[in-house]
């Protein structure tokens, strides 16, 4: 079945062209303005009322307050010369605004000569790339990073919580020894819901992680690659770049506001220099392109530095525009925008293993779209009863196979996995297996399905396993076997006797996401009171950690967390009753490849590393 | 929401059991937390956000749950139909008052023990249940569906399913379950009329509430079963809506 989405472009939402830079006037550089076309749609609405421009919200870039030991004062921001808290409001930022690369404060080392940064090949490439995304073509050599500067002094712009490396403390083996890396976010108790954290996801090197928020900002961080000449140093995240992703829309139709809020965030493999997400908001999916410049072409012959015309009268001679390096810029645009495809809201996108197309997944179908092709998506799946007061199902989440792709796997509320293959059928309707668990009939109360509903599902990287998580279990399911999972961890048992009081304030419905480590041997889930556990498949031990900021010191191991239940307690253990049902950890992100995580909980982004077991196993 | 601190105590696990009385005290305790369960369902699924579209998800889930209680009410022969005194309607424009939470009109009427309660059936439920207000009419069951039907079985019939509920919801109202899961053709502004149209007050069962979905309900033995009266029904929800 082919759905063809309306060709209108996006509903109401306008296009902005990332590329216009925001005002700067300590900028030194300058590019000719781009000659990028934005794409309006007809009837473009205007922004609800109440959103809030990304640069008036530090959100998790704002600085921390001075209290932190060895933190010199702020300084004022590079750019604006102001700091980044103090500032008066900005007019509203474009989308995509451009964010310059992190600074580092004074007694920083001018950059190194021409020579040494990157070669100058993709750039020219880069600016006439206004068609389809042809992209860089030219691999790039790794570049030598400038050498490290003197960080003992510097002021926190960013607030970065940055650790030393942790005394070599003998933890136990299957625990793990995790401390926190980092820590972003502002402290006030007072929490703006606009910068609420809403996804998380580490691109498939974990050289970026990118964040995105309920005001519709994604903000992505690099990995500053580890030197062995200054140890402080160990790879932390910085600030790589920022913009507004999805601005609040009215659907006029229905009266309703359609929520900029990012549901999901998804890394496109790296197949030139640029790298590309996919965010997602309830209706519309974006295809981002994040490159870097670092070299201007100079000396135009018509134009003069500020891009005007020249008097050709004052022409005398021709030259030739020589590249010159610039500080460093990090540009995000949109390159294509997949609106109209969905009625209901969209709960998850997965890029599929062939690089081309990818699926979104709302609450009763899924689209497969191709990443070139904005105005039609084929429609995959479809639960919609003809009577909607038949309804008893809905898709909660959905993901692609990692090696084969044709198939995909969908979860239900009704605690239901499907796996679909797409070379059966063009509607995929009939699933090639179902995977459900038989209700314990011992358990069953008023509360079963609502508990039973799947709401995140992750292939292992393998590709032979699938993690499901449900409000008090994940479950670990082998492809080969459709009747039950073969492991099932429980993540708050204690919470089974307080499922009326959970339904009462609606705590019963949050959605917890789930996690592999890149080996395929330990799984995360978040909790309530900002707990996280892990869950070893080895060992078959497991932990609860928490993400606080009183509980994580920088060079302090985390402690474990536990739950008492009545019986005894000791005494770093909370009870039940005191756990605090609004610090909930929906998302998490493991490092692809090292045990690195990243965990939200509500406006802040914690980073841990566990530096003892460094490599997976 | 939780505060640190606040103890939740499930009210079914606290009681003594001594006696008969006291075993007649659970059973009637779990109908008591199974019909607030009831409502409390019910007013989740109309009280949402004017703003943002509904969440379909927790939607679908909060009706399943309404179902299975209603499916077991059926079971238990709990689930009355409604006699026609008291068919008058509440006002549409009373609002849901909190004591719909705090009833326990079941103790009153002498509710039959309800056959194979388990232990864990019913978990804790609010704990602040208020004191039975005894001044609230008894018998409002599920007045609105069962008795748009009522002329078609005995008064006393109530084995209906949720389904047979929502098609002669749907027969009489076309647009009514419809707008709990409405799609973008089926607009929106139908939930003015919910938010106005909810019954508050007098025990408003489950079919009561959904009941307020529909705006401009006939009274019950106006519910004519003829295709024409249907037609007009339909079409005069339409042009109000």
């Amino acid at each position: 079945r082919l759905a063809e989405a309306a060709n209108a472009g996006p509903v109401g939402g306008v296009e902005r062209d990332a590329s216009v830079r925001g005002d700067s006037p300590s900028a030194s550089t300058h590019t000719p303005p781009r000659a990028r076309a934005p794409r309006l749609s007809p009837g473009a609405l205007p922004r609800a009322p109440g959103s809030t421009p990304c640069d008036q919200r530090p959100g998790i870039l704002a600085p921390r307050p001075p209290s932190a030991p060895g933190a010199a004062p702020r300084a004022p921001h590079p750019r604006s010369g102001r700091s980044l808290l103090g500032a008066p409001p900005r007019p509203p930022a474009r989308a995509g605004s451009r964010a310059r690369r992190r600074r580092r404060r004074s007694g920083r080392r001018a950059r190194p000569p021409a020579a040494a940064r990157r070669t100058p090949v993709a750039v020219a490439a880069c600016g006439a790339a206004h068609g389809p995304a042809a992209g860089l073509a030219s691999p790039r050599a790794p570049a030598p990073r400038p050498p490290p500067r003197a960080r003992a002094h510097a002021p926190l712009l960013f607030c970065q919580l940055t650790a030393p490396p942790p005394r070599p403390a003998a933890p136990a083996a299957d625990q793990g020894s995790w401390c926190l890396c980092q820590l972003n976010g502002a402290a006030d108790l007072e929490v703006s819901e606009a910068d609420i954290i809403s996804t998380v996801e580490f691109n498939h090197t974990g050289e970026l992680l990118a964040t995105g928020d309920k005001g519709g900002r994604v903000v992505i961080f690099q990995r500053e690659p580890e030197s062995k000449n200054a140890p402080h140093s160990q790879g932390e995240y910085d600030v790589y770049s920022t913009f507004q992703s999805h601005e609040p829309e009215f659907d006029y139709l229905k009266s309703l506001e359609i929520e900029e809020k990012i549901n999901k965030i998804k890394w496109l493999p790296q197949q030139n220099a640029a790298h590309s997400l996919l965010s997602t908001n309830d209706k519309t999916i974006k295809l981002w392109k994040i490159t870097e410049r670092d070299k201007r072409p100079e000396g135009y012959n018509l134009k003069d530095e500020e891009g005007k015309l020249k008097d050709l009268s004052t022409v005398t001679s021709l030259q030739v525009p020589v590249l010159k390096p610039m500080d460093l810029m990090v540009e995000v645009s949109p390159r294509r925008i997949f609106a109209n495809g969905h009625t209901y809201h969209i709960n998850s996108i997965s890029v599929n293993s062939d690089c081309e197309t990818y699926m979104s997944a709302d609450d009763l179908r899924i689209n497969l779209w191709h990443l070139a092709i904005t105005d039609r998506s084929f429609n995959i799946v479809d639960i919609k009863p003809a009577n909607m007061e038949d309804l008893t199902e809905v898709i909660t989440a959905s993901e692609f196979h990692p090696h084969h792709c044709n198939l995909f796997v969908y979860s239900s509320s009704k605690g239901s996995l499907r796996l679909c293959d797409m070379r059966a059928a063009a509607l995929c309707d009939k699933h090639s297996k179902l995977f459900e668990e038989p209700e314990d009939p011992s358990n069953r109360s008023f509360f079963s399905e609502i508990i039973s509903s799947v709401s995140d599902v992750k292939f292992s990287h393998s590709g032979r396993y699938m993690l499901t998580r449900d409000y008090l279990t994940v479950k670990v399911w082998d492809l080969n076997m459709e009747a039950r999972p073969i492991e099932t961890y429980q993540v708050h048992d204690y919470l089974r006797s307080k499922l009326c009081s959970l339904y009462e304030n609606d705590c019963i419905f949050d959605k917890f996401e789930c996690a592999w480590n890149g080996s395929d041997s330990v799984i995360m889930t978040g909790a309530y009171n900002n707990f996280f556990r892990m869950f070893d498949r080895n060992t078959k031990r497991d932990v609860t950690l928490e993400a606080s900021r009183e509980s994580s010191k920088p060079r302090a191991v985390l402690k474990p967390r536990r739950v008492c239940v009545g019986g005894k307690r000791r005494r770093d253990d909370i009870s039940v009753d005191s756990l605090d049902f609004t610090k909930k950890i929906l998302h998490t992100a493991w490092h692809p490849a090292e045990n690195i995580i990243a965990i939200a909980a509500t406006n802040n982004l914690y980073i841990f590393q566990d530096k003892v077991n460094s490599e997976m196993h | 929401m939780f505060t640190r601190g606040l103890k939740r105590k499930c009210v079914g696990h606290e009681e003594d059991m001594e006696g008969a009385l006291a075993g007649l005290k659970t059973v009637s305790s779990y109908s008591l937390q199974r019909q607030s369960l009831l409502d409390m369902s019910l007013v989740k699924l109309q009280l949402c956000h004017m703003l943002v579209e509904p969440n379909l998800c927790r939607s679908v889930l909060i009706a399943n749950t309404v179902r299975q209680i209603q499916e077991e009410m059926t079971q238990d022969g709990t689930w009355r139909s409604v006699t026609p005194q008291e068919a008058g309607r509440a006002p549409l424009d009373r609002l849901v008052s909190t004591e719909i939470l705090c009833r326990s009109a079941w103790e009153q009427e002498g509710a039959r023990p309800a056959p194979g309660l388990g232990d864990g059936h019913v978990q804790g439920p609010v704990s602040d249940l208020c004191p039975v207000t005894s001044a609230q009419a008894p018998r409002h069951p599920q007045s609105g569906i069962w008795e748009l039907d009522s002329p078609r079985e005995d008064r006393g019939g109530f084995h209906k399913s949720l389904d047979q509920i929502f098609e002669t919801l749907e027969t009489k109202n076309p647009g009514c379950m419809e707008e709990l899961f409405s799609d973008v053709d089926s607009p929106y502004y139908d939930l003015d009329t919910v938010l106005t149209g909810m019954v508050g007050g007098a025990r408003p069962g489950p079919c009561e509430g959904l009941e307020g979905l529909a705006p401009a309900t006939p009274g019950p033995s106006s519910s004519c079963k003829s295709d024409l009266g249907e037609l007009d029904h339909v079409v005069e929800i339409l042009v109000e809506t």
